[in-house]
C-alpha cells in the first residue's frame, strides 16, 4: 500500500477551510456522519508526489479548543486520542488574513498539543485591497511553523501547501507560546501529578466537558497532591490563559503584519447599511425568499414534470419489451415508479441548496440571522430557522436538510419537527380538489373568492401551527444546550463556483441515498399491498366484473377490474377496516384508502381515489364529477358537503403523511425516535382537529 | 435655593450612575468605545475568544430593532450579540 500522510484540516468557521479542502480533494470527496452523532464528517484523497497521497479529514469549524458545541467537541476529541485511526500526522491550520488575530488564538492552542502543524493563510488576493502587508519569514519565526501563503479563489500555493505536507517530518512540534504561565504554582503542582503528561493537555481534560475515555476528569480529581477548582475559579482561569495568548499574538503581529488603512477599501460598511437596515433589510430579505420559493414552487416543476413522464415511458417500456408476469408488474409498478418517487424531488433539493450556499458563500446567511433572531427567539427558533421554515412550503425535504446550517441543537431539533407543518406542494393538489367540491365558487367583495381565501388560509395555518408548536416543544423539550449567541459576521465575498456545485451535488446525494432507499422499499410493499388480495374475490376479478357487466366496452371493464381488484386488496381490505375510525370524520373506506396510501405521499391520494371510482384519468374534473356523486353509507347524503370536506383539509393540513419526510428526518436526527414522535403526534392532532370540525359542522 | 441643590445634586448622581453603568448595550449607533474590565461570568468565553477583552476598542455598528441583536466590531472582529450580554460588558466611551 502506498504510504498516506493523516491530515486534519482545521480552522475558525468563514475562512475558506473548505475551500481550501476542496481545491486538495477535488471531487475526491466523501460524506459521512462521525458514529452516533450528526456532525458531518468529510474526508477525501489529496495526491502529493509519485506514491504519496495525503488522507485529508475536514473538521468542523471552531473558534478555539475550548468546546461548546458537538462539532467542536469532534475536533477536541479526535486531537487528544493519540489512538484514534485519524489522530492527524500533521494539523494544518487554516486562517483568513483578514483575521488572523483571531485565527491564531487556535492556532496557538493547536501547537500546545505538540502536532506537527502547518499554518494556511487563506483569501492572500485580498490583501492589497486591504493594505495588508506580511513579513513570513518573522511570522514563521515567531510562531515556530511553516506558512502557505494560499489564495483558495485563485488556486495560488496549493502546490506549496501539498510539499509542506509531504515534508511534514521537517516540522517543528512544540508550542510557540507559554500559556499557562500566568499561575504557575497552579500549574506546576498539576503537572507534578502527573508528571507523564502534558501540561496543556491536562488543563484541556479538566476544562473540557467532552469525552476523553481513558483519561477523565475522574482521574486527576483523585490525584493526592491536587485539587481541581470550582467552576467560576477554572472559568477565570481560561479568561486569564485567552487573554496571554492574545498578548502573545499581539506581539507577534506587531513584527510581521503592516496594515495600511488608508488603502484598505471594503463594501462592509456599505451593504451591511442596507442588507441589515430596519426596513430594507427585511424588504431584502422578503424577496430574496420570494424568489427561492418561486424556484422551488415554479421553475423546478419543469424538470419534475419530465422526470416524471421520463419514468412513465421507461415503465410503460419495460412493460411491453419483458413477458407480463408478478415479477414484472414488480419492476414495473413498484420499482421503476418507487424510483421515480426519488429522483423527481432531486430539481427541488438542488434548487433550494444552490439559493442556501450561495447565501451562506455571500456571508449574507449570517445577516439573516441578526435581523431575524430576535422574532424567531421567542418561540424557542433560531434566526436560522426561517430558510427552512420558508422553504418548507415548497417541500419539507430540503427544508429539513437545511436545518443543518443552525448550531444549536434544541432549535435545530424544534425547527425539523415542526417544518412539516407548513403547507408544502404536495398538500396542494388534494386542496384543490377538495375545494372544488365543497366550498362555494361565489365572490366575497369584488376580488376575492370564497375558494382562494380558503386556501389562504390553509397556508397560514400551517405556518401559525409550526410556530406555535415550536413555543410548545421549547417549553416541554428538557433539552440542555448552551444558547448565548455570538454569531461572527463574515466579509461580503463572491461565493466560489466550485464550493456551490460540491454543495448541491452533495446534499442530493445525501437525500438520494439516504432517503431514497426506505422511500424505495415503503413504495415496493404499498404496491404488493394494492396488487395482491387475499382471496378468491380478488384473484378472480376479471371474471366477476365481466360477467356482471356484459353491456360494457372493453376499456370501461377494464376500469372496473381495476377497481374490483383494489377494493378487494390487501389495502382495500385495510381502508374497510379503518372505516369505523374515520366514518366519525366524515370519510367512507374509500377515503380510508386515500388516507393509508397517503402515507407514502400526499399527492397520492388523487391518483388513488382516481383508481378506485374507476374514472380511468387522473383529470382533475372527472374525478371531481365523480366525487361529488358519490353518496356517505350512513347518511345517504353526499359524501363530500361542507362538513366532510373541511374535516378532510385539516386532516391533510396537520398529518404527517409523507414517508420521505420520516426518513430524512430520521437520517438528520439519527434516530427514530423523532419521526415516530412526528409521525403519532401529528396524525393525533389531524385526527382531533378533524374529529371536531366534522361533528361541530354536521 | 434648596431646589437648585437638590436639581444639582440630582444631575450630579444621575451622571455618577451613568459613568458607573456603561455598557455596550448603552451604545449609540457609531458610538466608539473601550471594553473595561470584564467580570461577570455571564460573558461567555467565547466572547473572549473573539477579541472581546479588556482595553480593546468596541464600535457598535447597527443593531435591530429593539435593539437586539448588536452588530459590533470589536478590535476588527465583526459580531453580533444579543442585548443581554451586551448588557455585561463595561466600557468606556471614547
Amino acid at each position: 500500500m502506498a504510504k498516506q500522510v493523516k491530515v486534519s484540516l482545521i480552522g475558525n468557521p468563514n475562512t475558506g477551510k473548505t475551500s481550501v479542502f476542496n481545491l486538495l480533494t477535488g471531487l475526491n470527496q466523501q460524506v459521512g456522519n462521525y458514529p452516533g452523532i450528526t456532525v458531518e464528517k468529510k474526508e477525501g484523497i489529496c495526491k502529493l508526489s509519485r506514491g504519496v497521497k495525503a488522507h485529508i479529514l475536514d473538521l468542523p469549524g471552531t473558534y478555539s479548543l475550548n468546546a461548546s458545541s458537538l462539532d467542536e467537541n469532534v475536533v477536541i476529541e479526535l486531537l487528544l486520542n493519540k489512538n484514534d485511526k485519524d489522530f492527524p500526522d500533521v494539523a494544518v491550520v487554516v486562517s483568513d488574513v483578514e483575521n488572523l488575530k483571531r485565527n491564531l488564538l487556535l492556532f496557538t492552542q493547536i501547537k500546545d498539543l505538540d502536532i506537527p502543524t502547518i499554518l494556511v493563510i487563506n483569501m492572500a488576493d485580498r490583501m492589497n485591497r486591504k493594505g495588508i502587508t506580511l513579513d513570513i519569514p518573522v511570522l514563521e519565526k515567531e510562531l515556530n511553523t511553516k506558512i502557505a501563503l494560499v489564495s483558495a479563489r485563485k488556486k495560488e500555493g496549493i502546490d506549496e501547501l501539498k510539499k509542506l505536507i509531504e515534508s511534514y517530518a521537517l516540522l517543528p512540534k512544540s508550542s510557540c507560546v507559554n500559556a499557562l504561565s500566568f499561575a504557575p504554582e497552579y500549574f506546576d503542582r498539576l503537572q507534578k501529578a502527573f508528571p507523564n503528561q502534558s501540561l496543556y493537555k491536562l488543563w484541556l481534560v479538566i476544562t473540557q466537558d467532552v469525552n476523553f475515555r481513558k483519561f477523565n476528569k475522574q482521574a486527576i480529581a483523585i490525584a493526592p497532591d491536587f485539587k481541581i477548582k470550582s467552576e467560576s475559579e477554572l472559568k477565570r482561569l481560561q479568561q486569564k490563559e485567552t487573554i496571554k495568548r492574545y498578548q502573545f499574538i499581539n506581539d507577534v503581529l506587531k513584527k510581521g503584519l503592516i496594515v495600511d488603512e488608508k488603502a484598505a477599501t471594503g463594501m462592509r460598511a456599505k451593504l451591511d447599511r442596507v442588507l441589515t437596515h430596519k426596513f430594507w433589510g427585511y424588504f431584502i430579505f422578503f424577496a430574496i425568499l420570494l424568489l427561492i420559493f418561486q424556484a422551488i414552487y415554479d421553475w423546478s416543476s419543469y424538470p419534475m414534470d419530465m422526470i416524471d413522464e421520463a419514468f412513465a415511458w421507461l415503465s410503460e417500456a419495460t412493460k411491453s419489451a419483458l413477458p407480463a408476469g408478478p415479477f414484472v408488474d414488480l419492476i414495473t409498478e413498484g420499482i421503476i415508479p418507487g424510483l421515480g418517487g426519488i429522483v423527481i424531488f432531486i430539481p427541488q433539493i438542488a434548487f433550494l441548496f444552490l439559493f442556501i450556499s450561495i447565501l451562506e458563500e455571500s456571508g449574507y446567511m449570517s445577516r439573516v440571522v441578526f435581523l431575524m433572531d430576535r422574532v424567531m427567539r421567542r418561540f424557542g427558533l433560531s434566526g436560522k430557522s426561517v430558510v427552512p421554515l420558508v422553504s418548507g412550503t415548497a417541500c419539507a425535504i430540503p427544508a429539513v436538510m437545511a436545518t443543518r446550517n443552525i448550531e444549536n441543537w434544541k432549535e435545530r431539533l424544534i425547527t425539523i419537527l415542526v417544518v412539516p407543518f407548513t403547507t408544502c406542494a404536495a398538500r396542494l393538489p388534494v386542496y384543490l380538489i377538495i375545494i372544488a367540491l365543497v366550498i362555494p365558487d361565489e365572490k366575497v367583495g369584488w376580488i376575492f373568492s370564497y375558494q382562494s381565501l380558503t386556501l389562504m388560509f390553509l397556508y397560514f395555518l400551517g405556518f401559525g401551527t409550526a410556530v406555535g408548536s415550536a413555543w410548545l416543544l421549547n417549553k416541554i423539550l428538557k433539552i440542555k444546550s448552551k444558547s448565548y449567541f455570538v454569531i461572527e459576521m463574515p466579509g461580503y465575498k463572491i461565493p466560489l463556483f466550485k464550493n456551490v456545485v460540491i454543495n448541491v451535488i452533495e446534499k442530493t446525494k445525501a437525500f438520494v441515498f439516504g432517503a431514497g432507499k426506505i422511500i424505495l422499499a415503503i413504495s415496493i410493499v404499498l404496491w404488493v399491498l394494492a396488487s395482491f388480495g387475499p382471496n378468491e374475490n380478488f384473484n378472480n376479478a376479471d371474471q366477476i366484473v365481466t360477467n356482471a357487466n356484459t353491456n360494457l366496452s372493453q376499456e370501461e371493464i377494464d376500469q372496473k377490474i381495476a377497481s374490483h381488484k383494489l377494493e378487494y386488496s390487501f389495502i382495500g381490505y385495510a381502508g374497510k377496516a379503518i372505516e369505523p375510525i374515520v366514518a366519525p370524520l366524515g370519510y367512507d373506506w374509500k377515503i380510508g384508502i386515500g388516507i393509508i396510501s397517503s402515507f407514502a405521499a400526499r399527492e397520492v391520494f388523487v391518483g388513488t381515489l382516481a383508481t378506485i371510482y374507476s374514472v380511468g384519468s387522473d383529470e382533475e374534473e372527472t374525478i371531481k364529477n365523480r366525487m361529488a356523486a358519490e353518496v356517505n353509507p350512513i347518511t345517504g347524503a353526499p359524501l363530500f358537503n361542507l362538513a366532510s370536506g373541511i374535516s378532510l383539509l385539516l386532516f391533510y393540513a396537520f398529518a404527517m403523511q409523507c414517508m420521505s419526510t420520516l426518513a430524512i428526518v430520521k437520517r438528520e436526527t439519527n434516530s427514530w425516535k423523532w419521526p415516530m414522535a412526528q409521525l403519532v403526534f401529528m396524525s393525533a392532532l389531524a385526527y382531533a382537529i378533524a374529529l371536531i370540525a366534522y361533528q361541530v359542522l354536521k | 435655593m434648596d431646589r437648585i441643590f437638590y436639581t444639582i445634586f440630582a444631575l450630579f448622581k444621575f451622571n455618577l450612575n451613568k459613568n458607573l453603568k456603561t455598557t455596550i448595550a448603552s451604545l449609540k449607533r457609531g458610538q466608539r468605545a473601550l471594553i473595561k474590565e470584564i467580570t461577570s461570568d455571564i460573558i461567555p468565553l467565547k466572547l473572549l475568544e473573539m477579541g472581546c477583552l479588556p482595553g480593546n476598542e468596541v464600535e457598535l455598528l447597527q443593531t435591530a430593532p429593539f435593539q437586539c441583536p448588536m452588530y459590533l466590531n470589536v478590535n476588527g472582529s465583526h459580531l453580533a450579540i444579543r442585548k443581554e450580554i451586551a448588557a455585561q460588558i463595561e466600557v468606556q466611551i471614547i
